[in-house]
């Protein structure tokens, strides 16, 4: 084992790892908040057709990652107006909101299969990462950069802000959030709107370098890790990051052995794994924490302030 | 004045069945506008999606073979749904339950008679009932929500029939293509049963449809499903056991989805990569669409099959891209989710409070 294998491999990782971080980002401020949105995959497509196809058009990445950002956000709205505004079940309504996103992504990107993607160069100037030790601090896309700073600001906006405050209080108990007159709906609304536009960014990394090319479903379950995520990390920010590292480390073994050849194991069993320690790590986390454990005492439920 | 929710004592029930065909209606004028907004002819498009299948009798075939699958994995799936037990993982229980008809299959290919279709049936329905037992034991051993792990091993079963079809089970005679052999014909249905030239899977939907009207309306088991949905904690005072039915409701939607992986593994005669046709997820939609009631889910489950054999004419005719049958399918979701609002509120013009008082 050379020292650029142990480099390559570990910027793999942090590349593979930052969509699922990013997306499981938005998602725990949006259950902090009391609202469980199982539309991750659907945002994230959504946000992975809109960069893809406004970075081609107009030939700008950012102005690709600003509207897959509003794209997310707008796409979570629908999802916020059914369970917030007519108190429909969430279960459902995320459910409802992941089909949507499968169908509108394909729909639009009927237009965009065949092409390559924009070029993206990372934020840093190239002769930063040109030795070795360095390109695994200063040789990635953005994105890697953004997840990072996304997860840092929220965990210090839950724990250490006013807002963030409020924000908690609204997921562990509506009713005296309401009575002392915060707008229950209206922050949810703000969390879910924030989950949309994050999971938006996340499908962007997919289409925009990840594979930077568009295909249908091309998230290809990964907005479902990252709702498992959330629960691994017991709603904490600081074990989401963790989290999803270990995930990223799950799914690079994946492709190198496939790769590699060297696999005792069908390929088909290293690509499920991920799914089946997910499933495994629930359990596991679920049965420490109890059921009623670490999650917003409000998650799931709907508030509806007129009665 | 201004429009005032007032909640009803008693779910509407007029408004529980219009609000289903009130969706479906907002979706197809929604349509027009959709499409037209894209540059296609949006009347065209929405007739060809909706309409044609139902008056073009040569697709009536097409609907029936679509309608099957989705009754038959919804009517499970309503069970849970009124349970509030979300078996999001249909998908995976229809790939399973195929892949152990597909078993049978590849151990009977030698032998002839009457008992291998039976044999084949009860094995798909054991295998996605198995498979749907593990979403349910993780949940009563563990506390984890069936939502997340059923939805997992959807992508689990998708990389074993990957690895069945191009390993193991691969067609020796198939030019190297992943799929596995063809069935016999001693382990396939008829395409027309006997005299009434009706598709074998459409009459077992039907008639699955009447069992699960008389388990939901007739039994002391379909008054506890509800009875734990609506109010889990009296109904555990009322000695309903909680745990029994989170177990059975998952059970029986799994072995459902394995009854429909089955039939549609001897409608196709073989696996392969194309198997996983998503009927698992739109089952959700028909289920939710059907208001969890046997009869509405038969009724929903054609409607949906309308919108998949309309996408196809629609996408010849008119030329739209094949994903619009699922926006469409996601739409309908989105409608009766909103028009719920209907059945437990009622809408009342108001004056504002001030004027009442004068007045």
């Amino acid at each position: 084992m050379t020292l650029s294998f142990i480099i390559d491999a570990l910027i793999t990782v942090i590349g593979i790892t930052t969509p699922i971080l990013l997306a499981a980002s938005g998602e725990l401020v949006v259950e902090k908040s009391g609202v469980i949105n199982l539309g991750v995959e659907g945002m994230m497509l959504v946000g992975a057709i809109t960069g893809f196809a406004v970075s081609f058009e107009t030939g700008n990445p950012w102005i690709g990652i600003a509207a897959a950002a509003v794209a997310g956000a707008a796409t979570s709205m629908i999802f916020g107006i059914l369970v917030l505004s007519l108190g429909t079940n969430q279960v459902a309504t995320g459910l409802a909101l992941t089909i949507f996103g499968i169908g509108l992504s394909s729909l639009i990107g009927s237009n965009y299969t065949g092409f390559a993607a924009m070029p993206f160069d990372p934020p840093f100037p190239d002769e930063w990462a040109q030795d070795a030790i360095l390109r695994v601090f200063f040789g990635h896309s953005f994105f890697v950069y953004f997840a990072i700073i996304v997860i840092f600001t929220i965990g210090w906006f839950l724990s250490h802000t006013r807002a963030g405050l409020v924000l908690r209080a609204v997921g562990e108990n509506d009713f005296s959030a309401h009575s002392i007159g915060y707008s229950v709906i209206g922050i949810r609304y703000c969390a879910i709107a924030f989950g949309g536009a994050v999971a938006g960014i996340a499908g962007a990394d997919f289409s925009m370098v990840i594979t930077p090319l568009w295909a249908e479903q091309m998230t290809a379950g990964r907005g479902w890790i990252a709702l498992a995520l959330v629960v691994f990390s017991g709603w904490r920010a600081g074990r989401l990051l963790a989290g999803a590292y270990f995930f990223g480390i799950l799914m690079t073994l994946e492709l190198y052995a496939k790769a590699s050849g060297y696999a005792i194991l069908p390929s088909q069993f290293w690509a499920a794994m991920p799914y089946l320690i997910a499933v495994a790590v629930l359990a596991l986390i679920s049965s420490r924490d109890g059921r009623s454990g670490k999650e917003p005492a409000c998650l799931g439920k709907p508030f509806m302030p007129n009665g | 004045m201004r429009l005032m929710l007032e909640k009803r004592l008693e779910p509407s029930r007029v408004m529980l069945v219009a609000t289903p065909i009130l969706s479906v209606v907002a979706i197809m004028m929604i349509g027009i506008v959709i499409f037209d907004l894209l540059g296609y002819d949006g009347f065209d498009a929405v007739w060809q999606l909706f309409v044609t299948p139902v008056i073009d009798l040569y697709k009536w075939r097409d609907v029936a073979d679509k309608a099957a699958p989705l009754i038959l994995i919804a009517l499970g799936l309503s069970i849970g749904n009124r349970a509030k037990i979300w078996n999001i993982g249909a998908e995976g229980q229809y790939i399973v339950g195929a892949v152990a008809a597909a078993g049978i299959a590849f151990m009977t290919q030698s032998f002839t008679g009457n008992w291998i279709i039976p044999l084949m049936l009860a094995a798909g329905m054991v295998g996605g009932g198995a498979y749907a037992a593990v979403p349910a034991g993780l949940r009563i051993r563990y506390g984890v929500s069936e939502v997340l792990s059923s939805l997992m091993l959807v992508y689990v079963s998708l990389q074993l029939l990957s690895y069945l079809i191009t390993g193991p089970w691969k067609d020796p005679h198939g030019m190297n293509f992943p799929q596995t052999a063809q069935l016999t014909d001693a382990q396939t249905l008829p395409h027309e049963l006997g005299s009434t030239g009706l598709p074998p899977g459409l009459l077992i939907a039907l008639f699955a449809t009447i069992i699960f009207t008389i388990i939901v309306d007739k039994t002391v088991f379909g008054f506890s499903i509800r009875a734990i949905g609506e109010a889990p904690h009296a109904a555990r005072y009322g000695g309903f056991h909680a745990d029994g039915i989170v177990w059975l409701a998952l059970i029986i939607s799994g072995a459902m989805a394995g009854l429909a992986g089955t039939l549609e593994l001897m409608q196709l005669t073989r696996l392969n990569l194309g198997f996983p046709s998503g009927y698992g997820f739109t089952a959700i939609i028909v289920s939710l669409l059907g208001r969890s009631h046997p009869l509405g889910v038969f009724i929903a489950g054609i409607v949906l099959a309308i919108t998949y054999v309309g996408g196809q004419v629609a996408q010849t005719v008119v030329h739209v891209p094949n994903a619009t049958a699922g926006l469409f399918q996601a739409l309908i979701l989105f409608a009766i989710l909103a028009s719920d609002i209907l059945v437990r509120y009622r809408i009342r013009l108001k004056s504002s409070a001030v004027s009442e008082v004068r007045s």
